[in-house]
Parts: structure tokens; sequence; C-alpha cells
């Protein structure tokens, strides 16, 4: 079943006193799916994150984790998860290994079995090499990756990463992507980032969390402004334009450039190319104004009152 | 259960493996090394104190461990201090959150971890006086008696140490106030002194009456049962304590 519901959070609130850190979230992540999770600093991703991984109890709402909610059961929904929070939950005077071991206890993994996990774990996240050193002399990288490998050590379906590339050098930043796209190829993941490349290079889906709400949910392949720009040599009148289905307004840019704005669904470039070359329009330029998913995030985000600072600490 | 377990070991594992507790051990014998030998030269110089009342194993092991109870008030609260609020700082907490144990087993785990610390102390403490069998015939009830009243006081100081650990964030808050909190439990003997209603209800309450019996040899149930009550009264507050902290 390729879309079979893992995640299902329905109407997620949390506040801290007064503050309202996340308010009425609905998440939904399917299987073999990455889910990034943007959003300014403050927005309530890492309270969201915690909310999902159990850490944290919803003041309201639900959280159901592969059928199984998260209040009712929580031993058993949290068998289907990793998480890896913002600061990699290690204990420096572990080695590698040790610690590794001990996640696979924790995790309910049986003692015959441990062995096998840790060796795979490692494999999967490049700390093959490490194994026996002490985990608080390695470096931030390291320590992150050895945070991932706690993460998928039960080989849950479902891994949340809180930024997992903060911190971290290029190079590393890189790995660690990659490693999320591996991993993104046999388990589900949400990831958290205020870093907007990172979420285009490896999430399909993105959703964009601002003042603890969803503003924006949609996959990386769809994120397309509602706009078509078309250049005409001889062009017709506006209104010829507007009779298109979908389309909701011309506006006339001069030089017989036109600027339409369709319905978010509509698109109707295919009809328009016909229509100019059956009416020798002399079609010189037609496409599909793409927004780009920072003219998204900062037009969702953009602050029209103050920030809460109390709700940065969320 | 397993679960239990498996913190327990990992708990244990780093407990050993901080210097803290090798220190603890160290400097714990070597004080009660000191209190052994000069009560031991003190037993041989006046042989007559062995009277039919007072036997060898009353006046070593009585004397070594009323004065260990003492020493425990003092390093306890140190060992309790970091199994919360370190992991709480580091951030290493979410892991234990986040994983299927529950929060019960977490506690009882982090505690079972603590009591093989406490098991190794106690060893060390009945080395001592056993030392002696080859040359006396020691009471060896008493020494029991001893023995397990030590254990009992420490588990009733670790499971308090527990609780303080899991209201702060900064070990060093939680070993001060863990402190404090034996400290007052012990004190509340003194009320039972002063001329107030209820006053022998102060005295049952205070953590030292009950030991004092176990330490001269004295086993009554319901001395074993207070301090199993602390000890679970404790346990169940630091659980409802992490419990309100995640919602």
């Amino acid at each position: 079943m390729e879309d079979q519901i893992l995640i299902e959070a329905r109407g997620l609130s949390r506040r801290y006193g007064p503050t309202v850190a996340v308010a009425g979230l609905d998440l939904t992540l399917r299987k073999g799916e990455i889910l990034g999770m943007l959003g300014p600093n403050g927005a309530g991703k890492t309270t969201t994150m915690k909310m999902l991984a159990g850490c944290l109890a919803p003041t309201a709402g639900s959280v159901k984790i592969n059928g199984v909610d998260l209040r009712e059961e929580p031993s058993r929904a949290k068998q289907h998860l990793g998480y890896l929070p913002e600061q990699p939950p290690v204990y420096p005077e572990l080695t590698v290994d040790e610690y590794l071991t001990y996640c696979a206890g924790l995790h309910s993994i049986v003692p015959r079995q441990r062995a096998v996990a840790v060796a795979s774990a490692k494999k999967d996240c490049g700390l093959a090499e490490v194994g026996r050193r002490l985990i608080g002399n390695l470096s931030k990288g390291y320590q992150q990756r050895v945070g991932l490998a706690q993460a998928i050590i039960h080989r849950p379906p479902v891994v949340i990463l809180d930024e997992p590339t903060v911190g971290l050098d290029p190079i590393q930043i890189r790995e660690i992507r990659g490693l999320i796209t591996e991993l993104g190829k046999s388990h589900s993941v949400i990831l958290s980032s205020h870093i907007l490349p990172e979420i285009q290079a490896v999430c399909g889906r993105v959703m964009i969390i601002h003042r603890g709400r969803a503003v924006y949910n949609e996959s990386i392949g769809q994120v397309r402004g509602a706009a078509i720009t078309i250049e005409l040599r001889r062009p017709p009148k506006a209104d010829d334009l507007r009779s298109f289905k979908g389309v909701q307004k011309v506006a006339e840019l001069g030089g017989g450039r036109f600027r339409l704005h369709c319905d978010d669904a509509a698109d109707p470039r295919e009809q328009l190319a016909e229509l100019a070359a059956r009416n020798n329009w002399g079609l010189l330029e037609l496409r599909a104004e793409s927004k780009t998913l920072e003219e998204i995030f900062v037009e969702l985000t953009a602050g029209d009152e103050p920030r809460d600072v109390t709700a940065e600490a969320a | 259960m397993s679960h239990v377990l498996v913190i327990a070991r990992g708990e244990l594992r780093r407990i050993f493996l901080s210097p803290l507790a090798w220190a603890v051990l160290a400097v714990v014998q070597l004080i009660l090394g000191f209190v052994f030998i000069n009560l031991l030269i003190d037993y041989a110089r006046n042989a007559e104190l062995g009277d039919q009342f007072t036997g060898v194993a009353d006046y070593m092991g009585g004397g070594l461990y009323g004065f260990a109870i003492i020493i425990l008030l003092l390093v306890m609260p140190l060992m309790t201090m970091r199994l919360f609020s370190e992991e709480r700082k580091s951030g290493s907490f979410t892991l234990l959150l986040s994983s299927p144990a529950s929060l019960t087993e977490i506690v009882l785990g982090k505690f079972l971890g603590l009591t093989g610390f406490m098991l190794a102390l106690l060893v060390l403490l009945a080395i001592m006086p056993l030392s002696l069998l080859p040359g006396t015939d020691l009471d060896l009830g008493r020494i029991a008696a001893g023995l397990l009243g030590l254990f009992l006081m420490m588990q009733a100081f670790g499971a308090a140490g527990l609780f303080v650990s899991s209201l702060t964030r900064e070990p060093t808050i939680a070993a001060v106030a863990g402190f404090g909190l034996l400290l007052l439990v012990w004190l509340i003997q003194i009320v039972a002194y002063q001329d107030i209603p209820f006053a022998e209800v102060f005295g049952y309450l205070s953590l030292i009456g009950h030991f004092d019996n176990l330490r001269r040899g004295l086993f009554d149930t319901a001395d074993v049962i207070y301090y199993v009550l602390f000890t679970s009264l404790f346990l169940w507050l630091t659980v409802q304590r992490l419990d309100l902290e995640r919602s």
C-alpha cells in the first residue's frame, strides 16, 4: 500500500501558559514521503515535532502513528517512531557501540538481534569506522549521525528529524542530506528546517507553519504560481484572453505582453498555444510564472503583526 | 519490564563510567576505614566493653554503621543529583521520552541502576566488620540487620534524591536541595522531643528513628515498611512530576 497513512495528527494544539505555540494543526504523512516542515523561528515546528514524537502532550488534538493513538497506547505507538531532536540525545561518556546497543534495548529489540541492528544502523549512517570511539570526542557532524542512527535503529516506519543539519559544515550538510534522501526510500520522514534550499533538495512535500498554523501544504512539484505570462506579436483584445476557463484576471503589460491570473487548478497554457496558432497571434512567449519556495514562504510568513517574543522558546 | 532492565543497566554503566562514583566510593571507604580502625583499637584497649550486653558485632558493626549513615546522607545526593537533571540539561532525556518505555519504567530503571551502586557501597561496608570473622565470634544476625538498615536507608535517600533531581535542570541544585530535604526529614526527630501535640507522630516520620532499631539488631517489620513506603512515595512523586512536565 503506497499511500498508507503513517502519521495522522488532527487539531493539534499546544499552549505554554498564555502563549499558543501550535494552534489546530492537521498533518498527514503517507508511506514513502519526505515531508519538510518550514517556518520562521518560533513558528511551532519543534513543538509540533515533540508532540508527534510523544515527548510533549498536546493541549488538544490527537496523534495517530501507524493507526495507533499516541495518547491511548504510547508504548505501542512509539515503536513505530524514531525521533532526532534538535540536540542529538547522546551520552558523551559512552562509545558509539555502547550507546546504540542501549538505544536498541530501549526500542525493544531483543538482545540477540541488537548487534545486527547496531551494525546496520552504523552502516546506514556512515559510522562503521567510529564504533569504538567515545561520542563526546566525535565532531558535531558525527554526533548528529549518531543521533540519526539512534532514530532508525529499530527501523521505524516513521522518522522525525528536527533541524538535522543545524551547526554542520557544508560538506557535512551534504552528507546528512544524502543520508536523509537515502532514508526516505525505506522510511517516511518528517524534517524540519528554516533553510529553504534544504527542504527543496530533499523533501517531496512542504508544509509551512506560521504562528502555530499550517499555512501551506503542497508537494514540491506543485510549487507553482497561479499566473501565466504570454507575449504575442499580434495581440488580440484583452477580453479575448479573459474568456479562457480558469482565467480570473488579465493584466496588460504593454508591448503585446499579458499576465493572466488563473485559478489554482487551471492551466490554460495548452489551449492558449492552440488558439494563438489558429488565430495567427504570433506567439513569442508562454510560460507559467513559477514562484519559488522562497517567495511563497516570504509571502505567507511576512509578519504583519509583531511576533510574540515568548513564542521563540517554542 | 525489559525496558526497566535496559535502563537500569545503562544507568549503572554510566554511573561507573563517571569519576564521581569512584571518588565517592574511595572517600567513603577511606573515612569509614579510618573510623573502623579507630573503633577496633578502642575495642582492643578496653576489652571490658564487651560485656554480656554489648558484643563485638554490636560495638564494631553498630558503631561503624551509625557513622556510615551520616556519610551516606552527605554523598547520596551527589549520586542522585545528575540522574534526571543532567539528562534534561544535555537533551538526552528526549531519548527516553520518545522511546517506548513508559515514565514508570524510566523512573524504576534509573532507580534500579542506582540500587546497583548502593549494593557496591554495601559490599564495601559489609567487608569491614566481616574481616573480623577469623578472629572473633561475630553475631552475623546483627551485622545483617545493620546492613539491611543501611540498604533501606540508602533506598530512601536515593528515591528522595531522584525526585529532587527531576525538579531541576542543574545537578548542583539537585544535590543541595536533595541534601536539604534529607536532613529535614532526618531532623523531624527534634520536633518529637518538643512538648507539642502529635510529637510522637513526628518522631515516627523521621528517617533516623527507624534506622536505630535495625542498627541495634532489632528487626521490626514496621521499620522496613516505613522505608519501603518512603521510597515508593518518592518514586511515585517522580513519575508524577515527569508526567506533569510532559503535559
